[in-house]
């Protein structure tokens, strides 16, 4: 029986249990004039009764679905050949799952040897009851607890309270969970960064100004030594975010000046929405658009420049090279992706700011341009900043379009017409696809990760903790 | 008198010229200022139509797929087939040469091997699969001659779309070819229809064959998955923080990282999934569960920040009468803020399933990235999701894919228009005001 019909049965097992107790109220409730005299509603004796027969049917199938797997596993382990039990972990670990692979029915015995036969049995019988008796045992703890849920349906206890606290408890676990997904967060980029720093010493990877994280495969290999600086990535990473920031910033600020204080709602009503859109597209769309258009017509262009630069002996535009996959494509889209954002955070702040400040400033003389660029600004500066800081975590951490548009070739530069790499480019490019989980190259992508991690937490905390003393200047 | 009066018309002259001048100046800053915001909202709105001209223009042809009526004899001596004969046998039988030799015979220019290679590369590869899987469908086609619409090749496709009659050379055919393509233009025998296989088969390496079900049905599970978890979740978190939570230390950790939460980068969460869900759990790579599973916490936070805002906005007084009636508080929030909370919710949970289904980095990390042309049955299938395929797609050489690359776009985003506009009709439509 499978988890998932296992899981349909304790279901179809619960609503019964829920019947069971509405009857079983109704049937207490009878002899003492009704169900005012009980001390709960039927209803909540019923979800009483139901919540006996879940809870334990869950927690059978949760407990044996974990320690199923480790408890065979060692009960195997006991009638292997000895000289197998000594085999280091990884090769332990082939020699398991062949032998599983044998038992589900995949590859013969023949091909790892006879003396793994008693093992194989073993396994295979072990699979079966463990099979066999999930579920009778949680069928048999379901209508244990159904039944004890119906022995407390008594008119003095007070179903309501049982089923409330269990409704509490529920609501405070949901909510951990939050805490529980930073934590794992935390610890798995965590963990796996420590192994990479045992492999590769940190100060080369923080101040090494080499990305090539090939890894030699034979010892006398040369050329493929894998080093792992990671000042190109920043570098990369900057100067794609400078230039999303140098589009959204001005863009993302004055359409939201103008949508709040000088258009009309008819239009602020139109417009707004309409760039809303730019939110909701897709980061890979954005990476596409950026890959097939913007930077083939950008080397395109830069194509043209040269020529006419060489045609008018213009030394500095003769020389002119754009790469395919430039900085410049992928910072562009990046912009244009982070528009909106920019505009409806300085939209809040803007309109934040008091009316009254408006108006003195207007009772001054102050054409509605100066009010805006002499006091509004000003005022609402601190929550611009946030927003302009929550932006650049925005452009630092993403992905698809650098990933599509901005190449794999880690150069130190600043020329925006180069091709750069990003933190998330290598992230991803280093974990997608087969990989073993202890070589410095997949683990130099949680390495990424931690810092990554670390840059967006700190840019959001300083931004929210500005934003927040802002807010509080006029509240 | 008369001196003063003179004295002072010229240097009033100069003040209100000056106060002039420079009102005319700082009008004219007013007027720069509020061009600077309207071209800025100019460039916003280019950029968004540019955007969708730019996608639309390049795939609205993938609608469309070009095919050859040609007749074809199902000459049962070429075949070694009766119209008797068992399934095994038709599946047996070399519908490969076959197709060749019909074509050569209606081709007999080609003479070289170059020219009969570019002959039969005029139609899909697979088109003897086809035309087998016709014969097995009904038999009785054997020894007749049947009108069959034959899926063209990508190259012919493209070249039909874009390069019919001129002299531009965008596709990657040869001369022989070019000229039968010609020839089967002039007879009429080229037809575009509506692209039904483009809906209706999964992945495939030959970009005519190519479709998006596998990758909507991975993105359907996922979404599923990931909508099954993450509401009920992101709900009970609200409620709990809204109208539970004690004002202590640890709710205010745990909005602090509810917060954080939400602006962690997508990337970091497939890193999260790798590691704690594939590694340590060990549960199975490429599957739409574990895809669920990531996105429901990268996408829990806005839901709960959404539904916290729509509890929030249920006014005390509604609280206040429950409770005066004797209801507990479970039953206050239960029975009366819960149902009038659920539109603001519902819309949270609707912006956070768009964002779910846009979302490519994540599943990137978790192997939804596999080359699958099976469409997945159920969440522990493999499976890869639309916005991986687009990235897949837009990564493949062949000119034929950029057009399906955007089509598949096209698709994406109709899916993302239904859901926000669902969700902003939702909060029209149900949102009270107090």
């Amino acid at each position: 029986m499978s988890i998932t019909s296992l899981l349909l049965v304790i279901l179809l097992g619960t609503v019964a249990a829920y019947f069971l107790g509405d009857a079983r109220s109704r049937q207490v409730a009878k002899p003492i004039g009704g169900v005012r005299h009980l001390a709960a509603l039927p209803s909540y004796y019923a979800s009483m009764v139901s919540l006996w027969a879940l809870i334990p049917g869950l927690a059978v199938v949760l407990f044996w679905s974990i320690f199923d797997g480790p408890i065979i596993e060692s009960l195997v382990r006991g009638v292997l050949p000895i000289e197998t039990k000594n085999l280091p972990p990884e090769q332990f670990g082939l020699v398991m799952s062949q032998i599983h692979n044998i038992v589900a029915g995949v590859g013969s015995i023949e091909q790892i040897g006879l003396e793994y036969q008693p093992a194989v049995q073993r396994l295979q019988s072990l699979e079966k009851v463990s099979s066999a008796w999930m579920p009778i045992l949680t069928i048999i703890v379901l209508v244990l607890g159904c039944l004890m849920g119906l022995a407390a349906v008594t008119a003095k206890r007070n179903a309501r309270y049982s089923v409330e606290r269990i409704f509490n408890i529920t609501l405070f676990v949901c909510s951990s969970i939050a805490i529980f997904t930073t934590l794992g967060i935390i610890l798995s980029v965590l963990f796996e960064s420590l192994r990479f720093f045992e492999k590769v010493p940190f100060f080369d990877f923080v101040f090494g100004t080499h990305w090539s994280p090939q890894i030699a495969i034979r010892a006398d290999q040369t050329g493929a030594s894998g080093s792992f600086g990671v000042i190109p990535l920043i570098a990369g990473t900057l100067l794609i975010s400078f230039i999303a920031l140098l589009i959204a910033v001005p863009i993302g600020l004055m359409s939201a000046i103008y949508l709040s204080e000088y258009a009309s709602t008819r239009v602020r009503n139109i417009v707004k929405p309409a760039l809303e859109v730019l939110a909701g597209v897709p980061t890979v769309v954005y990476g596409f658009f950026a890959a097939l258009t913007v930077a083939p017509s950008i080397r395109h262009w830069g194509d043209a420049a040269r020529d006419w630069g060489a045609a008018n002996d213009i030394a500095w535009l003769a020389g002119l090279s754009v790469s395919s996959e430039s900085a410049l494509a992928a910072g562009i889209v990046m912009g244009i992706m982070i528009i909106p954002f920019v505009s409806s955070l300085s939209d809040d702040v803007i309109n934040a700011v008091p009316q009254s400040l408006r108006n003195g400033s207007f009772g001054l003389g102050a054409t509605q341009s100066e009010t805006i660029r002499k006091v509004i600004f000003p005022a609402a500066l601190p929550g611009i900043v946030g927003g302009v800081l929550l932006a650049a975590s925005r452009a630092i951490g993403e992905t698809m379009i650098v990933v599509m548009a901005a190449g794999l070739a880690a150069n130190l530069t600043i020329n925006p017409l180069e091709a750069v790499t990003t933190v998330t480019v290598q992230i991803v490019t280093l974990l997608v696809g087969d990989q073993e989980f202890d070589s410095a190259k997949t683990l130099a992508a949680f390495a990424l990760g931690l810092f990554l991690f670390v840059i967006t937490l700190a840019l959001n905390v300083i931004a929210l903790r500005v934003v927040k003393k802002y807010r509080e200047q006029y509240d | 008198m008369t001196e003063q009066i003179t004295e002072a018309t010229p240097m009033k002259d100069t003040t209100r010229s000056l106060r002039e001048a420079r009102l005319k100046k700082r009008h004219a800053a007013e007027k720069r200022f509020q061009w600077y915001g309207r071209l800025s909202i100019a460039f916003g709105i280019a950029c968004v139509l540019f955007l969708f001209y730019d996608i639309i223009s390049k795939g609205h042809g993938a609608f469309f797929q070009t095919y050859i009526n040609m007749e074809i004899e199902f000459d049962g001596e070429k075949l070694g087939l009766t119209p008797d004969s068992s399934e095994e046998e038709i599946r047996a039988a070399s519908f490969n040469s076959f197709f060749k030799k019909t074509l050569r015979e209606k081709y007999p220019a080609a003479e070289t091997r170059r020219e009969k290679s570019q002959l039969y590369a005029v139609f899909t590869s697979d088109m003897p699969l086809i035309l087998r899987d016709m014969v097995i469908a009904d038999p009785s086609i054997i020894g007749t001659k049947q009108t069959v619409s034959m899926i063209a090749d990508d190259d012919t496709d493209v070249y039909v779309k874009h390069a019919l009659g001129t002299d531009s050379d965008i596709s990657r055919m040869g001369d022989f070819q070019r000229s039968i393509v010609d020839d089967l233009h002039q007879r009429g025998m080229i037809e575009k229809k509506f692209n039904a296989i483009f809906f209706s088969n999964s992945d495939s390496r030959e970009p005519e064959l190519a479709g998006i079900r596998g990758a909507i049905t991975g993105s359907f599970l996922t979404l599923m998955v990931t909508l099954l978890m993450s509401f009920p979740i992101a709900v009970a978190t609200a409620i709990y923080l809204e109208e539970f939570a004690p004002t202590n230390k640890f709710t205010d950790f745990i909005e602090v990282n509810i917060n954080n939460l939400a602006a962690v980068p997508s990337v970091i969460f497939g890193l999260l999934g790798l590691a704690v869900f594939i590694n340590f759990f060990g549960m199975p790579r490429s599957v739409p569960m574990v895809g669920g599973f990531v996105l429901t916490l990268m996408t829990l936070p806005t839901i709960i920040i959404s539904s916290r805002a729509s509890i929030k906005a249920v006014p005390p007084s509604i609280r206040e009468a429950a409770m005066g009636m004797g209801a507990s508080k479970v039953q206050t929030v239960i029975h009366h803020v819960l149902p009038l909370a659920m539109p603001g919710m519902l819309t949270g949970t609707i912006i956070g399933m768009a964002q779910a289904l846009g979302e490519t980095a994540p599943l990137l990390m978790i192997g939804m990235v596999a080359f699958i042309v099976d469409v997945p049955g159920s969440v522990t299938d493999p499976a890869t999701v639309l916005p991986v395929q687009i990235f897949l797609w837009s990564d493949s050489p062949e000119r034929a894919f950029v057009e399906k690359t955007s089509a598949a776009i096209m698709v994406l985003l109709t899916f993302l228009i239904i859901m926000n506009s669902t969700a902003v009709w939702l909060r029209k439509r149900l949102e009270r005001r107090w």
